[in-house]
């Protein structure tokens, strides 16, 4: 589950300087292979900044699979029956191996799993903001598993049309397993939402607290810069954020409404004219605030994960090979 | 730490207690590539890599990472570093350098022709 690649204000201002010390040569046999559609492989020639983009991107993906199994985890013990407890353990256990088999593609580009690990902890690689609100009720995880979900899986298939080849594969593999998650989520939903007058009322307060952060998934408006078109070029960005905002709208408010549920924003609407949606500002500048570290759950998220790496560290240490050493996973 | 997760709770103090983590290069263990045959007749096929300790646990982590759902007769795991490749970017190396025709079904596309013109002369002599 991930939300956008998000092009920060200061990315823009540091980069484009190793851009323009790129072999024209090179750079221009890399950009044609992209324009007829082939694949990059971890062994080609890239430049630089494809290079350090892609690690960023893949790697916010594989921390955003690792901690938004969090929320969702949280309920494994407190599922209201065995099967829904099944369905939920397989569901985690879905998210916690797409984060695996991205840190795998993230490692070809050169980046070691610890180190991507390290920088998850210390705060200074981030991961989807929409992780960082708590999952109150259990009509909360009915709404993660369907909508935030949803929104990934939009995220997803759009980047599964990139020009990163183990990113690529693994995205494909993903998409193929979220969709039982977004079939388990419209069911879990359903259920609450053609029952008692009681589980209808959790289940709108759920929708209620939740709809700002969807809104803020897929990401703020993309500044339009030089370099957000050369992420575009290259295969890296294929989709700016309010284009798959608009698509999420357009698949999903109609089976909101439906359900006789109602969206916290009266202001939604679609414009007759142009097909776009239009809604209420989602506060942008919450967003800033809840991704710089200071969101209901970022600390809990983070002293979770800590918590997990060192009391797992024994095990690792115990069954760790003598004499072993590093080699690039392959693809 | 005021969470909502009973577990959270549960855990607390010695959760809050740990501030830094720090892990040191194969913390993690080496990497093993893994192989799928989904298909009894099919081939082994690359499906991406893992972190194990040894070749027994890559099997079993495999198992879990890579054939919980999808159909699969029969998993092989190998240690990356065992692997000898060929770079994607050399693939050069497997265009044919000269004609290489004489080898290739595409090279025998006439012999009906021939066969055609010269027709008459395969007649019975009578």
């Amino acid at each position: 589950m991930y939300g956008n690649l998000v092009v920060r204000p200061d990315d823009i201002e540091n980069w484009g300087k190793k851009v323009h010390e790129e072999d024209p040569e090179k750079l221009a046999e890399f950009e044609a292979r992209i324009d007829r559609g082939e694949k990059i492989e971890p062994h080609d020639w890239m430049p630089f900044e494809y290079r350090r983009q892609l690690i960023r991107l893949i790697e916010q993906h594989a921390h955003s699979e690792i901690i938004g199994a969090l929320p969702e985890g949280t309920w494994i013990t407190r599922a209201p029956n065995f099967r829904r407890k099944l369905a939920l353990m397989a569901k985690v256990q879905d998210e916690v191996g797409h984060a695996q088999l991205l840190y795998s593609a993230a490692e070809t580009l050169g980046k070691s799993r610890e180190a991507m690990i390290n920088d998850l902890l210390s705060g200074k690689s981030k991961y989807s903001n929409i992780f960082n609100y708590p999952a109150k009720t259990w009509a909360d995880t009915a709404i993660i598993a369907w909508l935030v979900d949803a929104g990934a899986i939009i995220n997803q298939t759009t980047n599964s049309k990139g020009s990163y080849g183990p990113y690529v594969r693994a995205l494909e593999r993903i998409c193929w397993e979220e969709s039982f998650h977004l079939k388990y989520g419209y069911d879990s939903v359903v259920h609450l939402a053609t029952g008692t007058p009681r589980q209808r009322a959790t289940l709108q307060d759920a929708l209620n607290r939740w709809w700002r952060p969807l809104m803020h998934f897929f990401g703020p408006p993309d500044q339009q810069s030089i370099h957000t078109e050369k992420l575009v070029r290259w295969k890296v960005k294929l989709a700016t954020n309010d284009e798959m905002r608009q698509q999420f709208l357009d698949m999903y408010v109609p089976k909101i409404w439906e359900l006789g549920l109602t969206i916290p924003d009266p202001f939604l609407h679609k414009d007759p004219d142009t097909g776009k949606w239009i809604y209420t500002d989602p506060d942008w500048e919450e967003f800033w605030r809840v991704i710089n570290g200071n969101g209901p759950c970022n600390k809990e998220r983070l002293a979770v994960r800590r918590f997990a790496e060192e009391n797992g560290r024994w095990v690792r240490d115990a069954l760790r090979p003598k004499n072993a050493h590093y080699v690039t996973p392959l693809a | 730490m005021n969470s909502l997760d009973p577990r959270i709770q549960r855990a607390e103090p010695r959760l809050s207690r740990i501030t830094e983590v720090q892990l040191p290069p194969l913390d993690h263990w080496p990497t093993y590539e893994v192989f799928v045959q989904r298909t009894r007749g099919g081939h082994a096929q690359h499906v991406g890599s893992l972190h194990a300790p040894d070749p027994d646990l890559a099997l079993i982590l495999a198992k879990e990472q890579y054939a919980r759902r999808s159909q699969c007769v029969s998993l092989w795991v190998v240690p990356t570093e065992a692997i000898l490749w060929t770079s994607a970017e050399d693939e050069d190396l497997f265009h044919p350098a000269t004609d290489k025709s004489y080898r290739e079904p595409q090279g025998y596309l006439h012999t009906r022709e021939r066969l055609e013109k010269y027709r008459d002369r395969l007649k019975p002599l009578s």
